[in-house]
């Protein structure tokens, strides 16, 4: 396994995907190459990220229509 | 935070069945956002979105007598909304698989970035290899202008990955949930993650100013 494989394998490797012989593969050229490493945690840092954003709004206008329509099914 | 309080969820279906208006409201408020979110994947414009969520909502209502919770609430809910979305849709399920497709082959790394084919040694290693990012005390890359940076690259995803990137990532559901939800498989689940997710790492990379 070369790099530019490994790094499109990442998501399948968090997501505990892979068949045992490619991730002991995986976690060998890993232990080797520094690059790789640094890109797997950048992407748990980008995970980690995503997961912090905010909770979007609702737009109290659409709120308010659909709570009509409940009022109406009731 | 993937994981469901059934009993929890049994008293909102319980009061939905008992016209409870504040449990709706409490789910509106809930997972609106996102249902627009997905809708927006498949229809047109804003207008039809809302159209397609407030259909959804209706249908739901409708439904809740006899759901079986055999599936999460919010497992069945964004299905039918799906089911809704795909037939007000214009873009049909034969153009959004020619969407997967175009993306799935090509690498999600900047080919730039690695020795080539020809190197005499290693090729296909990092020519210029990821250093690591500064971290805050708390021991992440958090600040308001990363968050700002990641927000602005997921509006920038094509639609199928951002979607999933903000259900497993964002929200924290879990792949086979997702799954579920989209009606779409496993795999092709974990290829718009993958994908969503390298976008936003190379947004990141490029603010933090480190890398290529």
């Amino acid at each position: 396994m070369d790099c530019q494989d490994l790094v499109e394998l990442v998501t399948a490797y968090l997501e505990d995907d892979m068949d045992p012989d490619a991730r002991a593969r995986f976690e060998t050229h890993l232990g080797e190459c520094s690059g790789c490493a640094t890109y797997l945690e950048q992407i748990e840092q980008t995970v980690h990220t995503l997961g912090t954003l905010p909770p979007e709004e609702l737009d109290p206008a659409l709120r308010d229509r659909l709570l009509d329509a409940f009022r109406e099914w009731r | 935070m993937t994981e469901i309080d059934t009993s929890y969820e049994q008293r909102l279906v319980d009061s939905l069945r008992a016209r409870d208006e504040s449990a709706f409201a409490e789910l509106v408020d809930r997972h609106t956002p996102m249902m627009l979110r997905v809708a927006r994947g498949y229809v047109a414009s804003a207008e039809v979105a809302e159209d397609v969520v407030q259909e959804t909502w209706i249908a739901v209502l409708q439904g809740i007598d006899r759901f079986e919770g055999r599936s999460t609430l919010r497992t069945w809910l964004f299905r039918i909304l799906v089911n809704i979305a795909k037939k007000r849709g214009v873009r049909d399920r034969h153009d959004s698989d020619a969407e997967l497709a175009a993306f799935t082959g090509s690498p999600t790394v900047d080919p730039g970035r690695f020795l080539p084919r020809t190197a005499p040694e290693d090729p296909h290693h990092w020519a210029t290899p990821p250093t690591s990012w500064p971290e805050s005390p708390e021991g992440s890359v958090l600040g308001a202008e990363v968050l700002d940076v990641a927000s602005r690259e997921l509006e920038h995803l094509p639609d199928r990955q951002r979607i999933v990137v903000v259900l497993r990532d964002v929200l924290g559901y879990d792949a086979a949930e997702v799954s579920a939800m989209l009606s779409i498989t496993a795999a092709n689940q974990r290829v718009l993650l993958h994908r969503g997710r390298a976008h936003v790492r190379q947004a990141l990379e490029d603010y933090l100013g480190t890398g290529a």
